[in-house]
């Protein structure tokens, strides 16, 4: 299938690849092979990683012509992930921003409630806001209403790897939500990511997955083939699933349809 | 466990707090000291260490069984864990940044300690304009988080001398960290304000008696305050909390135990507050023969460590430079996610110009450089800035 065709929009942008990688678990000079395996179009890095003008500054690893989606990990609050985005755009990081806000070391399971104010009071300043997610649907319609590019809910905790464990709550969000859902975090395997995208996932964002590979530029494109493989599945169309075998002698084949 | 034989003047009982000390919850301390009745540090059969090695949330009881005897004969599957664990938590990064001694001044009589109010070791206070020489000198280097020690006077380290401090260093570094004496939740708030972000507090040992025996003098003498002075700094605004105990002083199994439940403890009760834990063993201090309670070997060291990544797997540990190259090397890869690089901890020692005596020996005196490249060989990714101060 041709995939050229089948375009992912993002605010006012395209995207042929649905696969946004992450960057913050691996060695910085992997990061150009992961994007080409990839094939991604987009990389997530966390914002706390840049060091402008220093050593080892995560900006200058991400390869020209990929767009950048800086995160705001760290913040705790809206307030403090306002300022991260804010200091992002300064940085020369475009006007995606990913929000995460998390109030808890453990799980870090983000905070929806902060969430859906950062994404307020970013949307009106012209930001892409990408908000990460507990997948919550009415959550997830008060970021759509804040003006959200897309929503992206968690599969399992961060960092992970534990796969699709919110499954039928994501299911719920790609079927009334109109946003992308783009589903972020927990996914282990690339066989979740392609069961994720025949589920009607616009996209997948990946990272300890690819991080803690023993081969980074070859899980990265095992995601890849996955999302694509999933993708397609989901434009074909699944074959509807029965739970009962069609009977070759039917109950109700004794009726006449001339009485 | 070795007595120590010097007098010991009782200005204060070790759980009674001086007038100007913020008091809080006595619950934790209460919980803590449960949960050790409870778990009754006894033998741990085999089953239960495995049980422990193979949970997936990990309880008090399993740290434990984590810590214990037994569990010795499993290192390598502690190792094996560990790691398995920090790199799904921290990926390849590891932290890097430096300690700077602004101060060796102190109030306490800490037996154990080089920086000991009795000890006759060249005393010094770096002046701002020195502060500042020094730490433009390490930020040159690359780094960008820094640990500012004093020793514990409040007098000759007050803590508009420390907020100061801060301050400068807010300008060349992106995270600041402090280790100095315990405040109130105000004063934390204060230097939060003035760009501190993190701040270490020693327990030593949670042994009371023993913690009583070896703080004769000094308002570190009271173990509660001390004990709750990670709950302060949160209280005051403070992003991050470390902890740590000196093991050697008492048995370090117990205090092992009983640092990672205090972690635990904070954990739970504020469950945003990031929570890293420091290790040193002790080590022999210029002009101090103080006796250890027994000796911690290397081995002792990495079942601690890999015991508090398999209790706390989101937990940063910092390794510290009182330990050699090869134990350091060996850390990283399995579960230290934060390590020290061009270590002076004497005063004025990161331009040369010495002012003041040191605190403790090191065994690892690389430069960032060397640690830098040690870090690449081994395929791990040296992170010189990971915190945005917001």
């Amino acid at each position: 299938m041709d995939n050229s065709k089948d375009i992912l929009h993002l605010g006012s942008h395209k995207f042929t690849s649905r696969f946004i990688l992450g960057s913050g678990k691996y060695s910085l000079n992997l990061i150009k092979a992961a994007v080409e395996q990839a094939g991604a179009q987009m990389v997530t890095m966390a914002l706390r990683r840049a060091n402008p003008g220093g050593k080892e500054n995560i900006i200058d690893y991400i390869p020209e012509g990929i767009t950048r989606l800086p995160n705001t990990s760290g913040a705790r609050t809206a307030a403090e992930a306002v300022k991260i985005a804010r200091l992002a755009r300064e940085l020369g990081c475009g006007d995606f921003i990913k929000i995460e806000v998390i109030r808890d070391s453990k799980y870090l399971l983000p905070d929806n409630y902060e969430t859906i104010k950062a994404t307020e009071i970013l949307t009106k300043e012209g930001f892409i806001v990408m908000p990460y997610m507990y997948p919550d649907l009415n959550v997830a319609r008060d970021l759509a209403s804040a003006g959200a590019a897309s929503v992206m809910p968690l599969a399992a905790p961060i960092g992970s790897n534990q796969g699709l464990l919110t499954k039928e709550f994501i299911r719920i969000l790609i079927d009334e939500i109109d946003l992308p859902v783009i589903v972020d975090a927990g996914l282990g395997r690339p066989s979740q990511a392609c069961e994720v995208m025949e589920m009607g996932a616009a996209a997948i964002m990946a990272n300890t997955a690819i991080a803690t590979a023993r081969n980074i530029p070859a899980m990265a494109l095992a995601f890849k083939k996955a999302i694509e493989a999933g993708r397609n599945a989901y434009l074909a169309g699944l074959g509807r699933i029965q739970n009962t075998a069609s009977a070759s002698s039917p109950l109700t084949g004794f009726l006449d349809d001339g009485n | 466990m070795t007595e120590t034989k010097l007098p010991v003047k009782n200005m204060t009982a070790p759980t009674e707090y001086l007038k100007d000390m913020e008091q809080t919850d006595p619950a934790l301390i209460e919980k803590l000291f449960s949960y050790l009745d409870e778990i009754n540090f006894g033998p741990f059969t085999n089953y239960e260490v495995s049980a422990a090695l193979e949970s997936r949330r990990p309880t008090p009881r399993d740290l434990a069984a984590l810590l214990s005897l037994t569990a010795e004969k499993r290192l390598e599957d502690l190792a094996q864990k560990a790691r398995r664990l920090t790199r799904e938590h921290f990926g390849n990064s590891i932290n890097l940044f430096t300690p700077l001694y602004i101060a060796n001044y102190c109030e306490n009589s800490c037996l154990y300690c080089g920086f000991n109010s009795k000890n006759n070791i060249k005393r010094a206070r770096l002046n701002e304009e020195e502060i500042e020489r020094e730490l433009k000198t390490i930020a040159q280097t690359g780094l960008s988080e820094i640990l500012i020690l004093t020793g514990e006077s409040q007098k000759k380290s007050d803590l508009d001398y420390i907020g100061r401090a801060a301050e400068i260093a807010r300008k060349y570094f992106h995270l600041v960290g402090i280790e100095i004496y315990p405040l109130n939740s105000d004063d934390y708030a204060i230097l939060q304000k003035k760009g501190v972000d993190y701040v270490t507090i020693f327990q030593e040992t949670y042994d009371v008696k023993r913690y009583a025996a070896l703080h004769p003098y000094g308002r570190k003498r009271v173990f509660s305050y001390r004990f709750n002075a990670q709950e302060r700094p949160i209280a005051g605004g403070l992003r991050g909390v470390g902890f740590g105990s000196l093991f050697g002083l008492s048995d370090f199994r117990i205090d092992a135990l009983a640092t990672g439940i205090h972690a635990y403890l904070i954990q739970r009760k504020y469950p945003h507050a990031e929570i890293s834990f420091s290790c040193p063993r002790l080590r022999p201090i210029p002009g101090n023969t103080f006796p250890l309670a027994g000796r911690i070997s290397q081995k002792n060291l990495l079942q601690i460590i890999c015991a508090f990544r398999l209790f706390m797997p989101f937990a940063g540990i910092t390794v510290s430079s009182r330990e050699n190259i090869i134990f350091r090397n060996n850390i990283v890869d399995i579960a230290a996610t934060r390590i020290s690089a061009g270590v002076h901890i004497n005063i004025g020692g990161h331009c040369g110009k010495i002012k003041g005596d040191e605190q403790f020996e090191i065994n690892d005196n690389r430069s960032l450089a060397e640690i830098f490249s040690m870090l690449k060989e081994r395929g791990l990714q040296p992170v010189l800035s990971d915190y945005l101060y917001v």
